[in-house]
């Protein structure tokens, strides 16, 4: 063999090599990662199916180091809240996408406003919650589930916003072509023809919207706070899920953490599967 | 039916329902405008009412306030260091562990993985995106920080801590809670959201380049060395700088596992505190008067400092799809 060859042999080994190593670093990455979510899934699991039977869907919360109790003031308070935001910023959101992808494609101002939509889906939700805090319940002076409602409102919104325009703008212009040619007018046409043909992917948003808002602790510290008692007064301190985690997760007493488990299970499960079902109605509609 | 109206009839009809949809249309233009509107108003919204009741506390800390590292709550006397320090130290360590990582899944996503498991994997990783970072605070808190404290930092400490200059970063140490731990949960946070914008970013490079390149010869590597990781740059600095931007303002997975000390200590091990883990703890408890402003402050400064990070990360992802554009 000649030189040439020689050296020609060792530098395909040394690329074989390096894209060899290259390669198992991407994969172990990926099974970090895989790992990572199998160990909190998991944990989760175990810790939360043993906190949770029966009586935590029908009692309140108990009081520290007694026995029994359980989560139903939180769990009603949660629903309603994240209820009545998906009421608020569903409407909200939608319009503003429709806003966005079918009358602002060229306007500065809508550009502006896409912009600023994007950062606010990743802005600090603390400071979202102290911002209504100020807003509302300071000058309400006591702390509300309306607030509560409201800080999740301005999370959930941005999600709509940007999921609605995206989806919209999948829809192909000859369907709005066709629509005007037989003398629809805009709104008629957006509303009733564009909407309604990307009716599942608008849905995907609402229900991400929904997934994320439900998970949200930050902001309901200041606001919605909580309460030991079951309450459907949205006027009034609320208890919820996510703050009754936390404030039972820090405590030292083995039932409350117990129950913070019983309520990480639920809370995830619920935002897994909502990302789920998005997943299933969005494939369906790109079959079909 | 047609016949019994005259055209004179068909005109006024017509004019009437032209009419009413003009009005319809002004109507839902509207109120669409408005909606779309209400986000940038909340955007100034937030930005004055946090700096209107910052303001009694930088008008008696003047700009001092975010270089005094005191939080002192019965002198009276706050200043921002603290948080600020705890908020950077642990992005950057969850940065540093998650930026290879998000790297490596991604490319394993779009280059090495066999197609049957490519979309089950990555919707996986989107899963443990839409995880409650509150879940990750607990996980962090009673499975992590456990052993953490019983296994890495030992290790840290007979290994990198006998570096001098580096050692004091991982000297002491104890349960397992501090900076460091914070740091770790994050990047196990931001791992999914980098990883999913960085696989995007990926998908974008035209097929024919890669094509080409596989074509003279290259392996996977060199392509994802030197076609991809070029093509798309400033996407994944789009990339990481949006995982920032979400670890900046990360609360409830940092309160838990920070430690909620109110000082800078040279050691990684050691308790902080970050802005957002200074807030959720302190603001319940706040009574007006310059604790509660100062509180304030901190909230403004980490909303400022999240705001630059973010829209430097959206102008970067957004020059990447211009030059797409050009290029093709």
């Amino acid at each position: 063999m000649s030189e040439a060859m020689k050296l020609k042999e060792s530098l395909i080994a040394k690329r074989k090599r390096t894209n060899f190593v290259a390669l198992i670093l991407s994969m172990s990455a990926m099974t970090i990662g895989m790992v990572f979510l199998l160990w909190i899934l998991s944990i989760l699991f175990i810790k939360g199916f043993s906190a949770i039977d029966w009586s935590i869907f029908a009692n309140s919360t108990p009081a520290p180091d007694s026995k029994g109790g359980g989560l139903a003031n939180a769990i009603v308070g949660s629903l309603m809240m994240v209820g009545s935001c998906t009421f608020i910023s569903a409407p909200l959101g939608v319009l503003a996408g429709i806003y966005l992808s079918e009358y602002g494609t060229r306007s500065k101002v809508a550009s502006v406003t896409r912009f600023v939509t994007d950062i606010m889906l990743s802005a600090p939700s603390i400071v979202i919650g102290l911002f209504v805090y100020s807003l509302v319940v300071a000058r309400a002076q006591h702390f509300s589930g309306w607030s509560g409602t409201i800080a999740l409102s301005l999370i959930a919104i941005p999600v709509v916003v940007r999921t609605t325009e995206n989806m919209l703008r999948l829809i192909p212009g000859t369907l709005r072509e066709a629509a005007y040619a037989l003398g629809a007018s805009k709104w008629r046409v957006s509303l009733f023809i564009i909407l309604r043909a990307a009716k599942s992917g608008v849905m995907t948003g609402i229900l991400l919207a929904v997934a994320r808002v439900s998970g949200e602790t930050a902001p309901l510290l200041f606001t919605a706070l909580n309460n030991q008692f079951f309450s459907t007064n949205m006027n009034a301190p609320l208890a919820n899920l996510p703050v009754v985690i936390f404030q039972f997760a820090m405590s030292p007493y083995d039932n409350w953490v117990n129950l913070a488990w019983g309520g990480s299970l639920l809370i995830t499960l619920t935002v897994l599967g909502l990302n789920i079902i998005t997943r299933i109605l969005f494939s369906d509609k790109k079959e079909g | 039916m047609e016949s019994s109206l005259t055209s004179e009839q068909k005109k006024i009809n017509a004019a009437k329902i032209s009419k009413r949809e003009k009005i319809f249309e002004f109507i839902f233009f509207r109120t669409s405008q408005a909606s779309s509107m209400f986000v940038l108003v909340v955007l100034l919204g937030i930005f004055l009412s946090l700096l209107i009741n910052a303001w009694p506390s930088f008008k008696e800390f003047g700009f001092g306030f975010f270089f005094s590292p005191e939080w002192n709550i019965t002198k009276n006397k706050f200043g921002g260091l603290i948080g600020i320090y705890g908020t950077v130290i642990s992005s950057f360590i969850a940065l540093l562990i998650a930026t290879p990582l998000s790297f490596g899944i991604a490319l394993f996503l779009t280059e090495i993985c066999p197609m049957v498991l490519r979309r089950p994997l990555g919707i996986a990783v989107e899963l443990l995106a839409a995880i409650p970072s509150i879940i990750y605070g607990m996980f962090g808190l009673f499975v992590f920080s456990p052993i953490f404290a019983d296994y890495v930092e030992p290790f840290l400490q007979a290994t990198l801590g006998h570096i001098p200059g580096v050692g004091i970063l991982f000297s002491g140490g104890g349960n397992g809670i501090g900076v460091l731990c914070a740091g770790l949960i994050l990047a196990m946070m931001i791992l999914p959201f980098i990883s999913a914008v960085m696989r995007d970013v990926f998908l974008i490079v035209p097929p024919v380049l890669k094509e080409s390149a596989y074509g003279i010869g290259c392996t996977t590597w060199e392509v994802s060395r030197f076609v991809v990781l070029p093509y798309t740059k400033n996407g994944l600095i789009g990339g990481i700088m949006l995982g920032l931007g979400r670890a900046l303002g990360e609360t409830m997975a940092v309160t838990f596992v920070i430690g909620n000390a109110q000082r800078i200590q040279p050691s990684l091990f050691a308790p902080g505190s970050s802005i957002a883990s200074t807030l959720a703890n302190q603001f319940g408890e706040a009574s007006p008067g310059l604790h509660f402003s100062s509180l304030f402050a901190l909230g403004l400064t980490l909303f400022i400092i999240t705001l630059i990070v973010l829209t430097l990360a959206k102008l970067m992802l957004i020059r990447m799809q211009k030059n797409e554009g050009a290029s093709s």
